[in-house]
């Protein structure tokens, strides 16, 4: 299918900024310039006063297939994703079975390729079953389409198993992904611990809890010279370390969540379990640390960590309910807030979606150059509208932004050179 | 002046005014205790459901005798023997239970915040019995209602809470009726009991339970929490005891004439020793006392906001 995308705004973060139009052949780009010719077959898109980007990028999302396809499937999932503007996610192991293994990797790649909606990349597992004991065959993962390890949501406690699943990761060149929490501090805990615990009579999870296991892999990334990653970062904290450690040359990257530099811990007032998450949502100057170290880099990426729950889960007594919320479909208002207070560009807030996540990976994806696979989303910066829950085409209904009224709406997305979404 | 909430889910949401009415009510039904028929007919025909998630004979019991004294319909609902073990949800529990016409679901559950997700579920009128560490309303109101008997202004009255402030509800609920009233609190503990920010609920810590106790008028005792012993709270028992309980040596640092409370039931000889518990400065069995009347004022109270 041949397209040209005509009349909007590109900003392909790093190369271009401005009114240009965007041809699209055979799944690829063709070319990116202005007033491009339209060839005879080729389909039309007005893009007036919309911007025209690469697709977006989710380096951290839960498809909960295998095992827990009542919360989501990889087809429900990348709907989502297609419908947020997001034309690649990795989507990370904590399935049932773990993905831990090459035929685990290729069921949830065959699943996508059928699907059709989105790019998936596999995130594999550090450790058989995700406990945290022997490590997973990483060069099997590596080379069935993982592009990441990580033993998300059940962190590597033990520090010598991180040190060498951080050395043997090297000869993969594969980032390794850490949620970091120290799970004997947060044991039992369902909320940031502080005052608004207290008043609530929750059990608290610290900021340290985060903090002493952002120290001891940047630490094993210091001694083993490994690519680190670091997901959902929350507190103020991490920020400082990661900026420390950059800063002395460590392979680090961070990634942040719209929920938290959106929200703080009071959104847990109520007991609202939409507002249940792990990390937890932290205080105000937890937030403002976050969006402090997205604007000076030290947070690189923003990734959602879509977490969706069947609604009578969530509708448990706070404690039981389960953690996360799902982020895909809100993500792009989310983050125009920060262009809106000026916390980012719009072009580097589009580079935490598109070039920086591919970078954190080394996707070959994330940009508009000729030759580039054609993943391209179109956008619109300033229209209004209500999230509704009952909208979203993903299984999950869990997310505390409903009835937000925000700005900026995803109108079209492309994967691979086929429209996969259009707002009609 | 009315009652307006429907529910009673905590302290917190409660006015000076409120908490004063409730007490006044509570007075009034004291009385019908003292009678040789101790019964009203406030709540003919009302049905309240006991729904006790966590075992609680003193709790239950209370609030049975109190609906029963008022004439209302009392189930007692335990998981123990219910469909809560074939993993129906607590809403549902309580919707089964509504759809058979309760008026008033007096809830018991380990789970902080628990009442407040069944009060936006269900039409009934929720009372918090009790949920995880966050309030257990109804034990602060008693307490009140005691204090008032014994010492009559709340003004500027010295009272120290003593032992696991971060895992009791009790201590919450009590540190917001009293701090409401104008009393003047400090809670003792070690810092593993201490909950984070503590100080902004307006109460002062101390870690010496000796130096905290000095010239007060009410001590607090909470119940400790035996199960906790060696699981990073406290080391042992005997040091805990040594360190934080209540001997009659200790009481002598406090005003002549100063109450000892407790919620029960009691450790002998851990949190509280022996002698002291049966002391003359013991009001441990008139708070049991007053606890009935002061639950049969709240659900008189809420059975009319109901109307």
């Amino acid at each position: 299918m041949t397209i040209l995308i005509k009349g909007g705004q590109v900003i392909d973060p790093g190369r271009v900024n401005g009114p240009a139009d965007v041809l699209i052949e055979q799944g690829k780009i063709a070319a990116v310039g202005p007033k491009l010719k339209a060839p005879a077959n080729a389909k039309i898109i007005d893009a007036t006063n919309k911007v025209v980007m690469p697709g977006f990028i989710d380096l951290h999302v839960h498809f909960r297939e295998p095992g827990f396809e009542y919360k989501e499937t990889i087809e429900s999932g990348t709907a989502a994703a297609a419908a947020g503007g997001f034309t690649s996610v990795c989507c990370m192991p904590n399935t049932n079975p773990v993905n831990d293994n090459q035929s685990i990797t290729e069921f949830i790649l065959e699943k996508a390729r059928a699907a059709g909606n989105a790019n998936v990349f596999p995130v594999g597992a550090i450790t058989k079953g995700s406990e945290g004991k022997e490590l997973a065959e990483i060069g099997d993962l590596r080379r069935a389409g993982c592009v990441a390890i990580s033993d998300d949501g059940l962190p590597v406690m033990n520090s010598l198993v991180m040190r060498r699943a951080m050395e043997y990761a090297l000869a993969f060149d594969v980032p390794v992904v850490d949620h970091c929490e120290d799970l004997h501090l947060s044991e039992g805990g369902c909320m940031n611990e502080g005052f608004v615990s207290t008043q609530l009579g929750l059990q608290g999870v610290p900021a340290a809890a985060e903090d002493v296991m952002v120290a001891r892999n940047l630490a094993l990334a210091e001694l083993t010279g490994a690519r680190l990653h670091l997901a959902h970062l929350s507190t103020a904290g991490s920020v400082r370390m990661v900026r420390e450690a950059k800063a002395r040359g460590i392979k680090v990257t961070a990634e942040a969540a719209p929920h938290h530099f959106m929200l703080t811990e009071e959104a847990v007032c109520g007991y609202n379990t939409h507002a249940k998450m792990n990390p937890p949502l932290r205080t105000g100057m937890d937030v403002q640390a976050i969006k402090d170290g997205l604007r000076d880099g030290t947070i690189d990426v923003i990734a959602t960590d879509h977490a969706p729950h069947a609604t009578q889960e969530k509708q448990q007594e706070f404690a039981a309910a389960p953690n996360g919320i799902v982020g895909l479909e809100t993500a792009w208002p989310l983050t125009l807030t920060l262009v809106e207070e000026g916390v980012l560009s719009l072009e580097t807030a589009i580079a935490k979606l598109t070039t920086e996540p591919a970078r954190a990976f080394s996707l070959k994806k994330g940009t508009l150059a000729p030759g580039a696979d054609a993943d391209v989303v179109i956008a619109d910066l300033h229209e209004g509208w209500e999230v509704d829950p009952a909208r979203f085409r993903s299984k999950g209904r869990n997310t505390p932004f409903a009835g937000w009224k925000v700005k900026g709406r995803i109108t079209t997305t492309i994967v691979g050179g086929r429209i996969v979404h259009e707002t009609t | 002046m009315s009652f307006k909430h429907k529910h009673l889910l905590g302290i917190a949401p409660l006015s000076v005014e409120e908490i004063m009415l409730i007490l006044e009510t509570a007075d009034s039904f004291k009385e019908v205790s003292g009678r040789e028929i101790k019964k009203v007919p406030a709540l003919r025909g009302k049905t309240v459901v006991n729904l006790f998630f966590e075992p609680s004979t003193r709790t239950r019991t209370s609030f049975e005798l109190a609906a029963k004294r008022l004439s209302a319909d009392v189930i007692n609902f335990t998981p123990s023997n219910s469909s809560v073990i074939k993993g129906e949800t607590l809403l549902d529990t309580a919707r089964n239970i509504e759809a058979m016409q309760a008026d008033i679901i007096v809830l018991r559950h380990p789970a902080a915040g628990a009442a407040e997700t069944l009060a936006r579920g269900v039409k009934s009128s929720v009372i918090n019995a009790g949920d995880g560490w966050h309030e257990h309303p109804t034990q602060a109101l008693l307490d009140l209602y005691t204090l008032r008997e014994k010492k009559r202004d709340f003004k500027g009255l010295k009272v120290a809470i003593v032992g696991d402030v971060a895992h009791s509800r009790v201590a919450r609920s009590n540190i917001h009726a009293l701090t409401k009233v104008g009393a003047d609190v400090r809670v003792i503990g070690p810092r593993t009991m201490m909950p984070c920010g503590i100080e902004r609920l307006g109460v002062r810590p101390y870690d010496n339970l000796d130096e905290g106790l000095r010239g007060v008028d009410v001590i607090m005792m909470l119940r400790l929490q035996l199960e906790r012993q060696g699981r990073a709270l406290f080391p042992t028992i005997r040091e805990y005891s040594r360190l934080y309980g209540l001997t009659a040596e200790r009481l002598k640092l406090a005003e002549p004439g100063a109450l000892v409370m407790h919620p029960g039931p009691i450790n002998r000889g851990v949190e509280i020793a022996p002698d002291v518990a049966d002391s003359f400065a013991s009001v441990i069995l008139d708070q049991v006392t007053n606890g009935v009347a002061v639950r049969m004022g709240i659900l008189y109270l809420l059975s009319g906001a109901n109307e």
